[in-house]
């Protein structure tokens, strides 16, 4: 079972990996490229919210830090934009400490509240911020295309390389936790604040650890967004609707679970990309419409979202096979 | 002169004007089983979450193994050794079994492997291996509270503190249960219980504890216990002790 578990997982990569020379179509590249910085979005919230049960409503502070510091450094000080992603990696992560560390004093949705408000502070600050050229945002300048200047311009194919790269690497750094001690630890902390307590977790540090990774990851993200679209501005990089977004497609997908945010991030940004092209700015909204309708009737069947349906109609599967074998 | 395991000097825990408990002071040895009893509200879990850090008593002092522990958080207390059981269970309800034991286990393993090695070997003890795949929340009650045993247990504890673990379990799980804690005091494991049912307890235990209404009002070995007047009356009530006495 659990070796066709490994492979799903190969398979499905290997799948998205071949989609875009298959069908050799800009638009349908780029909707795979937010494809795959979405469900990395995903997979990075899912380390807090989903392991360590922690919801933060506030992750697009997280992805416009990461945008907006390695913009700044390039366009100010002309630093490679692969510095300046480390740079906001480190950057969100002392942020996201520092923010949350008094607000894991409250619980539930109290928590997820903070994260709200402090989102949408730092979207404030970077709105009326002269320095960063404030509302009126960044456009990143051209220069040569090439890895180094991180900025392709012939082709969509070097970005989802990229982002095709960030996103296993976020997988598997998910999936590596999962497996080890931080993912016990985190489960435990989800599951029972007290027992996790009891069984000698230093419950505070270990949400702080699994804040700043999942803050690093989704600046690092962000970097990337930056560099894809080449102009930033607050209300691009810093909505609520991309933290909704990245809440909404985990769960959807199923909240905790690897196959989650890929399964949401499959589900959503097509449907965001296509209704756009489609229907031009009148259709804006619209997205959210179908997929919000979408949760509510996933959700009345199975609050894990769809990955926890599979995992129902799975386990009666076993079940009967564990029967049959009794039987026989 | 045997090895103090737990000291409490002194205690005092108040919830704003209600003093839940009032200087309790009490000692258990390395290798004892000593249970702590009295009537509903005496301020036994009160205790407990003082000693273990859950709350933060609001004066007096707990030592463990000679260290002073007051107020320290309870990750801190059990990683030195002192750990315990919830009275309402709390199980990692979206994890197998195995895992919840694991998760214990990951504080004295180094790394998954050994972890695996631990929660395997407590789990045989508890009984629970034949259920090691089955998620922690669809467990039946006596095998919650077996969980909750087999999860500390994982961590590798010199004292286990017990919170009315033999609550709602039948007959034979009772057996099971006391033949258990005998079984942890064989490997070196010192106890201190919390438990309604006398005639579980009374048999095992070395030393028995009685609070009432925050006090310590008895302390001895078990026939000494069932003989005191003060527990008696603190179980029964003046008034029916008065009667016991006439008749």
């Amino acid at each position: 079972m659990k070796r066709i578990r490994g492979n799903i997982l190969a398979l499905i990569l290997l799948i998205i990996f071949i989609l875009p020379f298959i069908y050799p179509n800009n638009n349908f590249r780029h909707i795979l490229i937010l494809f795959l910085i979405f469900a990395g979005l995903g997979e990075s919230w899912n380390i807090i919210t989903g392991f360590a049960g922690q919801t933060s409503f506030g992750h697009a502070a997280f992805f416009g830090i990461g945008a907006y510091t390695s913009t700044i450094l390039f366009y100010k000080f002309h630093l490679s934009p692969w510095i300046g992603m480390i740079f906001g990696a480190i950057l969100a992560s002392i942020i996201s400490a520092v923010v949350s560390y008094p607000c894991f004093k409250l619980k539930g949705h109290y928590f997820a509240i903070a994260t709200l408000a402090i989102a949408e502070i730092i979207k404030q600050i970077f709105v009326s911020w002269d320095y960063v050229e404030g509302a009126t945002g960044i456009s990143i300048p051209i220069v040569e295309e090439g890895v180094v200047n991180f900025q392709f311009h012939s082709s969509k194919i070097p970005y989802f390389l990229i982002a095709y790269a960030f996103f296993v690497a976020v997988v598997f750094a998910a999936k590596f936790i999962e497996k080890n001690r931080m993912g016990y630890y985190l489960k435990a902390i989800r599951d029972s604040h007290e027992a996790a307590e009891a069984l000698g977790i230093n419950t505070t540090l270990y949400k702080l650890y699994a804040m700043m990774v999942s803050a690093a990851f989704t600046a690092i993200l962000g970097t990337l967004y930056a560099q894809y679209i080449l102009y930033i501005d607050p209300f691009m990089v810093f909505p609520l609707e991309i933290s909704m977004k990245i809440v909404l497609l985990t769960v959807l997908g199923g909240i905790g679970s690897i196959y989650g945010p890929i399964i949401g991030a499959a589900v959503l940004i097509p449907l965001s990309e296509y209704t756009r092209i489609l229907l031009g700015g009148t259709g804006k909204g619209i997205d959210l419409i179908i997929f919000g309708a979408l949760i509510v009737i996933i959700a009345c069947y199975e609050p894990n979202g769809i990955i926890g349906l599979i995992k129902q109609r799975s386990r009666k599967g076993d079940t009967s096979v564990e029967k049959a074998e009794a039987l026989s | 002169m045997k090895k103090q395991k737990l000291s409490l000097e002194k205690v005092t825990m108040k919830f704003g004007n209600l003093v839940a408990n009032e200087d309790v002071s009490f000692e258990v040895n390395e290798g004892e089983i000593v249970s702590l009893i009295g009537p509903n509200g005496a301020g036994k879990t009160t205790l407990f979450n003082c000693i273990t850090g859950f709350y933060k008593p609001f004066s007096g002092r707990v030592y463990f193994e000679g260290i002073e522990i007051t107020g320290w958080p309870p990750y801190k207390i059990t990683s030195l050794g002192l750990t315990r059981t919830f009275q309402i269970v709390k199980p990692l309800k979206e994890m197998t079994v195995r895992d919840n034991v694991l998760t214990g286990a990951f504080l004295k393993a180094k790394n998954r492997k050994e972890a695996e090695e631990i929660a395997d070997e407590v789990l045989k003890f508890t009984q629970l291996y034949e259920k090691r795949n089955i998620l922690a929340s669809s467990l039946t009650i006596v095998d919650k509270k077996r969980l909750e045993l087999a999860r500390i247990l994982a961590t590798k504890p010199k004292m286990v503190m017990l919170d009315e673990v033999m609550a709602g379990l039948n007959s034979t799980e009772i057996k099971q249960a006391v033949e258990m804690c005998m079984k942890l005091r064989e490997s070196g494991i010192t106890l201190l219980i919390v438990e309604h049912i006398m005639e579980a307890i009374m048999p095992i235990s070395d030393r028995v504890i009685v609070l009432n209404a925050g006090r310590k009002i008895a302390e001895g070995p078990p026939q000494e216990i069932v003989n005191n007047e003060e527990v008696i009356k603190a179980y029964l009530g003046e008034r029916y002790h008065a009667k016991s006495k006439k008749s």
